[in-house]
């Protein structure tokens, strides 16, 4: 078995994420099988390779110096409120964290 | 009234006033309300933005004014590019009420070029999918066979052009969404090169690897609309400055003596007899139009799915932290905010996306990154050096689009692994970064589409587009 229920339980807290019982199960046993699937990775001696995190060459990337940092107004700031499921202008309203 | 609308037809329908933009217009979205009940394929149209278009095309034409590449075309938008003023839920509950007070470049490009936006079209939850399947808003059926999938993840985007219901669409792709289901419906259906397309807009799964590229009826207007979506966006850091071809123009150019790769590792077991029949017929049609056929190997073919579902894993899990029920979308209401963030995520995400968020913390979770994730993302690098290595022999590559043709719905969904294994021909090319068209090349025995996929070189579009254009005219076009 390569992930236990613990570890999904770990992984759900990481990722803000309440999972039934059923679905604790469930996921846990379909990502063991595609865990075990991945292993095959491990057939490949990967020492002296490079890992790519994106695959955009120098010459072709856009951006190889940094832009001027401009100020530009977007006047998106009501249209953002609105789609806040509890907003009060102009800001966003959340649930206390701080106990007094 | 044709159902076969191509951007030349409506073209040369407004310049002989045969129909006005809004009359085509009305007529689409008469379609819409006949079939899309039974297809699902659309989630949510914008009627008036519509017609405000199709009268602008009018005042245009009425003046005598010239008009732009996709004047009064009418198209569809995956729904998890953002529209201006339409819900753009990205088939997930969590953002079943979420309306974006912005365009994606990609939909501002084609609304200055003249298309008409009808709508947007199901998919997968946050494009995790590869039948429609997992839409919170059910299941697109496929126009070409309607007990089947349309493919997934832009199932809606290709049901929509095969069935009519708009001449060309954007989807998007990460590991195949825009290819397979391409294939699946009968269509030509493209990604263009990482970085070709701006993602402004495009709501992240997997940042790396996302691509914006077009279904149509035909391989000129799969140029066409990637013609005028593509180039440099100053929002999208990754989209370069690499000139982009008129491509309309340029793919009727000869393909006598190019060099087409035939990989070896891509048509080893596994493949559906019908669709295996098909795409070497097709292939042999490249040797009649006088390419020279190469055999080539691509030895990391068969780690490509295990390196392409950790580093989209890991990414999605990543990109998905956002939906926290502050800013957008659902909240579940809790008296604590870490609570609040768990209910509403455990609420709003269907089980392939949980599935997914669980794996790709997991792969990056202290402990693990290294045996996984950098693993991963070191396999990537080999996977591309094939291509890189197999472009310095030949100039496109062949291969099949989807080891299987379009399944029954329900068939498959239980399986999660055995549905990943099915995007094997397309994540590689996802991975590489490389272009990618997948091209109708007829029907198995069921009378089920096959897709042949041509890759080409990172900016080579050029010559795949070319290639596929004259195997459709060889193979007849829309049969």
């Amino acid at each position: 078995m390569k992930i236990s229920r613990e570890d999904v339980l770990r992984v759900a807290e990481l990722a803000y994420l309440d999972l039934s019982e059923a679905e604790l199960e469930t996921y846990r046993a379909q990502i063991d099988e595609i865990l075990e699937y991945i292993g095959k990775l491990n057939e490949l001696d990967t020492t002296h390779v490079e890992p790519m995190a994106q695959v955009l060459s120098t010459d072709q990337a856009a951006d190889a110096t940094l832009r001027e940092d401009l100020v530009i107004p977007c006047g998106v700031a009501e249209d953002i409120l609105k789609q806040s499921p509890d907003p009060e202008p102009p800001f966003f309203r959340v649930p206390k964290v701080i106990e007094r | 009234m044709s159902t076969n609308w191509t951007i030349d037809t409506v073209k040369e329908a407004l310049a002989t006033k045969k129909i006005s933009a809004r009359e085509l217009t009305i007529e689409f979205c008469k379609r819409i309300d006949q079939k899309n009940p039974e297809l699902n394929a659309y989630l949510a149209l914008s009627p008036e933005r519509a017609r405000r278009q199709a009268d602008k095309i009018d005042a245009l034409i009425a003046a005598g004014k010239p008009l732009p590449a996709l004047a009064g075309v009418p198209v569809a938008i995956k729904d998890v590019i953002s529209t201006r003023g339409t819900t753009t839920t990205c088939g997930s509950k969590i953002l079943q009420n979420y309306v974006p007070p912005f365009d994606a470049t990609a939909v501002e490009r084609l609304e200055a070029a003249g298309a008409v936006i009808l709508g947007k079209t199901n998919c997968d939850e946050f494009a995790m999918g590869s039948s429609n399947e997992n839409s919170a808003y059910g299941p697109v059926r496929n126009p070409v066979a309607m007990d089947r999938v349309p493919g997934g993840s832009s199932g809606g985007s290709a049901a929509v052009v095969a069935a009519g219901l708009a001449v060309a669409s954007l989807g998007t792709d990460t590991g195949g969404s825009i290819r397979q289901p391409g294939s699946f419906c009968g269509i030509p259906a493209m990604m263009g090169s990482y970085g070709r397309v701006s993602r402004y807009g495009l709501i992240a799964f997997a940042s790396s690897l996302d691509r914006i590229g077009p279904f149509a009826k035909n391989v000129k207007d799969v140029g066409a609309v990637l013609g005028v979506i593509a180039g440099r966006d100053p929002h999208d850091s990754t989209s370069t400055t690499v000139p982009v071809p008129d491509y309309p123009a340029e793919i009727s150019k000869p393909v006598k003596g190019m060099r087409v790769g035939i990989p070896k590792d891509y048509f080893a077991e596994g493949m559906d007899k019908g669709v295996r029949k098909k795409v070497e017929a097709g292939i042999e049609l490249f040797r009649k139009l006088g390419c020279e056929l190469v055999d080539i190997r691509m030895p990391h073919t068969d780690y490509a799915i295990a390196a392409y579902y950790i580093i989209a894993t890991a990414e999605a899990s990543s990109n998905l932290a956002r939906y926290d029920g502050v800013r957008y979308g659902l909240r579940v209401k809790n008296d604590s905010l870490l609570s609040m963030y768990r209910k509403t995520r455990g609420a709003g995400f269907g089980p392939e996306v949980k599935r997914r968020i669980v794996l790709g913390t997991y792969v990056l979770s202290s402990g693990y990154y290294d045996a996984y994730y950098l693993k991963g993302q070191k396999v990537r690098s080999l996977i591309a050096k094939d291509f890189q290595v197999a472009f310095t022999k030949v100039d496109a590559i062949l291969t099949p689009t989807s080891p299987v043709p379009p399944f029954k719905l329900g068939e498959r969904s239980s399986d999660p692994l055995q549905m990943y294994l099915a995007d094997i021909y397309t994540v590689t090319g996802s991975l590489a970064g490389v272009p990618g068209i997948s091209l109708p090349c007829g029907k198995t025995d069921g009378n089920l589409p096959v897709g042949l996929q041509i890759f080409g070189p990172a900016f080579g579009e050029t010559q795949i587009l070319t290639l596929a254009h004259a195997f459709e005219r060889e193979f007849g076009a829309g049969t």
